[in-house]
């Protein structure tokens, strides 16, 4: 009988009991980048409201959203994630770099994957030494490279100048060193222009600019930064086509305090933008109308919102790929990483969830966790007080990219003794 | 003139325009601190409530419009109406002022003779909890604040200065708006503080609190008074930090630029916080512009603190603070 006892519990101890798909959500709805945290954290967890709606969650299984306010804080974060691992949590999302940073050593000791979509450590596109941290389906070089590009299909480069207006925190400083390597090679002037917390006060770094006049500007801000910095742009007339913000100074409240001088303001972005998808006829109906949304349900199709669909879109992807890896409905965090491992987003697979064109392709593998690191620009029109997609979705210079990011991965694989190899 | 020294003026000018700015913020703790002894950690947030309502009340937002359709059903989000810039800066005023009554009423009534550091953790509190409110009322999405003040680079200026030395100084107009504004606003308050009989019975507290008591001076009026008019210049403060960026809740860290201004200016005069504000925005600005380059740059924030840490050292009561003397 107590064999049996025992022979029990193990079986429970060592299978996924959990009645639930665990998705925590380490959002900020307070504090001073709530604005932007808010619709992120609304489309994150109206998408898997629809699932269970809809569907009946994933797979059957329905998809529970664990939510905990950070703040934007780091040792808040790392707080949330201290409270919400115990609670079957399959994947972290927490929509900040910093916290990103004090989450990398911990999963990897949890065993809990990490997805920090355009966000985050670079280097971790490196599966074979990141194993539990995942960036697909681009990364801040790859956005770095994309702007650069951007710039180079307008005309020659070379002997130009072109600034960094950048937020002087780790997140901001990610595009120097690639930018530093895309000015020899394509040989540019980079001008580094760093913007303190919080970025309201910017009139130095922007007489800087009038006064040095480079020719185009590269913006990697978050925040009021990105606003004050739109303005100020604007205030010295700066044309605003030349002005190209990292997708994180890309969404609606970037660039509507400026008005209509914000016309033509440029954003990089890894998915499209909108609400004209099947799919949100599908999160009106089961979501908002039911009044089961998140938020207010006015953020719909807004930048914010869409990312934060498309980080839970990804997410139930991963899962259903997990289901179908390990045939279990009941997923572990080890089964939801393998799922993330083994991922593959075609045009067929997002059209059938109705969002067709709304992201790039990609495929993730134990070498690449950050995918083919595909994206847009898109442009923002003042009268219609929208975005649109000027560019289809195209590739990074890999040749840059690639061995940087090698040598960030193996010099981290070194200071923590991590022998590179696939699980 | 050689374009160094063009590019150091106008970096001058655009800091001194700076400074009145952060010595709008400035001015909001140094009536408080001065008429009741608190540092009031909420000042910032203040600003922040103002603008938020200021702008509610120019857009027919419904207040805590998401907590009554939560619970009722309904779909109430604006009354349907736009309020005037003018109409909506005298009701916004009046909030600030019932704000000043509830604050006097519920909180420092029952704080009176607690130590400082009581009263000011009491504005900590505060001032969370106002954040909460405002966000409660007006939610936390970015406004457009415009009030109609003119922004963008002064066109005259550009052009005088470009035929007189070759190269166009950039002024913002939003800049000019706030020195105008904040002219008026030193003027009214000296005024009112000389010349009216509230005036001088604030400045009466402000120097003495038994004797004001003694003679009849009501203290709860005093406060009530004091923190309805640091209400107002919260607004203003908030009106032209937020026509810069948007109504938000960072604009509540505005607070951070007003510390160096305070330790420099000292915490109980008006003119130190002007000074103090015109000397931290010139010197934080030159100094990014001379030595920030070779140092990396971004050294505005705590160059201003060091700028005002110096000063400390050769005047603890900051540049117009009064000196206290303490005898056995």
């Amino acid at each position: 009988m107590k064999l049996t006892t025992l022979a029990v519990a193990a079986v429970m101890a060592a299978s996924p009991v959990m009645a639930d798909l665990v998705f925590p959500s380490l959002s900020y709805r307070t504090g001073p980048y709530a604005a932007n945290g808010i619709p992120f954290a609304d489309g994150y967890e109206d998408y898997f409201t629809l699932l269970n709606e809809r569907d009946g969650g994933i797979g059957g299984v329905p998809a529970k959203v664990i939510e905990c306010e950070t703040g934007y804080n780091t040792e808040k974060g790392v707080e949330c994630y201290e409270a919400t691992k115990g609670e079957g949590a399959l994947i972290y999302q927490p929509l900040s770099t910093g916290i990103t940073y004090q989450l990398i050593p911990k999963v990897t000791a949890d065993g809990i994957p990490l997805h920090t979509m355009g966000y985050g450590r670079t280097s971790a596109k490196n599966g074979e030494i990141f194993s539990n941290v995942f960036n697909y389906p681009a990364n801040y070089w790859d956005g770095a490279s994309h702007a650069v590009n951007h710039i180079m299909s307008q005309g020659d480069i070379s002997g130009k100048k072109i600034a960094l207006v950048y937020h002087n925190s780790a997140y901001g400083k990610e595009p120097i060193r690639t930018l530093e390597e895309l000015s020899k090679k394509h040989g540019f002037e980079l001008m580094l222009v760093p913007v303190d917390h919080p970025g309201q006060e910017q009139k130095s770094q922007w007489l800087q600019i009038r006064q040095q006049k480079p020719d185009n500007v590269i913006m990697y801000g978050w925040g009021v930064m990105n606003q004050v910095a739109i303005q100020e742009a604007a205030n010295i007339r700066y044309p605003m086509e030349n002005f190209i913000g990292i997708w994180w100074s890309g969404s609606e409240n970037d660039v509507l305090p400026a008005g209509d001088r914000a016309n033509g303001y440029k954003a990089l972005t890894f998915h499209n933008l909108g609400d004209d998808y099947p799919l949100y006829a599908d999160l009106r109906k089961y979501v908002v109308d039911a009044g089961k949304a998140a938020g207010a349900g006015d953020q719909l199709g807004t930048a914010l919102y869409n990312r934060g669909m498309y980080a839970a879109m990804l997410a139930a992807e991963a899962a259903k790929t997990a289901q179908e890896l390990s045939g279990e409905k009941n997923l572990t965090p080890a089964m939801m990483r393998d799922g993330m491992e083994a991922l593959e987003m075609t045009e067929a697979k997002m059209a059938e969830i109705g969002l067709p064109g709304f992201g790039p392709e990609f495929k993730v593998s134990c070498q690449n966790h950050g995918g083919n690191g595909l994206g847009a620009v898109a442009q923002w029109d003042a009268a219609a007080k929208k975005w649109s997609l000027i560019t289809g979705y195209e590739g990074s210079d890999q040749d840059v990219i690639q061995p940087l990011i090698d040598e960030d991965s193996a010099a981290f694989a070194a200071e923590a003794g991590i022998e590179a190899g696939c699980k | 003139m050689p374009e160094q020294f063009l590019f150091a003026m106008e970096v001058i000018l655009n800091g001194l325009m700076a400074g009145v700015l952060y010595a709008l913020v400035a001015l909001g703790f140094v009536l408080i601190f001065k008429a009741s002894g608190i540092f009031n950690y909420a000042q910032g947030v203040m600003a922040l409530f103002a603008a938020l309502t200021l702008v509610g009340i120019m857009d027919g937002q419904v207040p805590f419009s998401h907590i009554i359709n939560a619970t009722f059903g309904t779909e109430l989000h604006h009354f349907g109406w736009h309020v005037p810039a003018l109409l909506a800066i005298i009701l916004t005023a009046g909030v600030m002022v019932v704000f000043a009554w509830l604050v006097q009423r519920y909180i420092f009534r029952h704080l009176v003779n607690q130590e400082p550091i009581i009263l000011f953790m009491a504005t900590i509190g505060l001032a969370y909890f106002l954040e909460g409110v405002g966000d409660l009322m007006w939610g936390s999405d970015i406004k457009k604040l415009d009030v109609g003040l003119p922004q963008g680079i002064n066109e005259w200026i550009d052009v005088t200065t470009f035929e007189a030395f070759g190269y166009g100084f950039f002024i913002d107009n939003l800049d000019i708006s706030a020195t105008i504004v904040a002219i008026f606003l030193v003027a009214a308050l000296i005024i009112f503080s000389q010349y009216t009989k509230q005036g001088r019975a604030l400045r009466a507290v402000a120097d003495d609190h038994q004797a004001a008591l003694s003679v009849g001076i009501s203290l709860n009026f005093i406060w009530v008074l004091v923190w309805s008019i640091a209400g107002f210049v919260a607004l203003v403060a908030g009106i032209m930090w937020g026509a810069k960026s948007g109504v938000q809740f960072s604009l509540s860290l505005i607070a951070l630029k007003a510390l160096p201004v305070l330790m420099l200016g000292g915490f109980t005069s008006i003119p130190g916080a002007i000074v103090g504000g015109l000397i931290i925005g010139v010197g934080e600005k030159l100094f990014e512009f001379l030595i920030g380059p070779m140092v990396g740059g971004a050294t505005e924030n705590w160059f201003a603190y060091v700028l005002a840490l110096l000063f400390l050292v050769f005047r603890p009561q900051g540049l117009f603070g009064e000196k206290i003397i303490e005898r056995v």
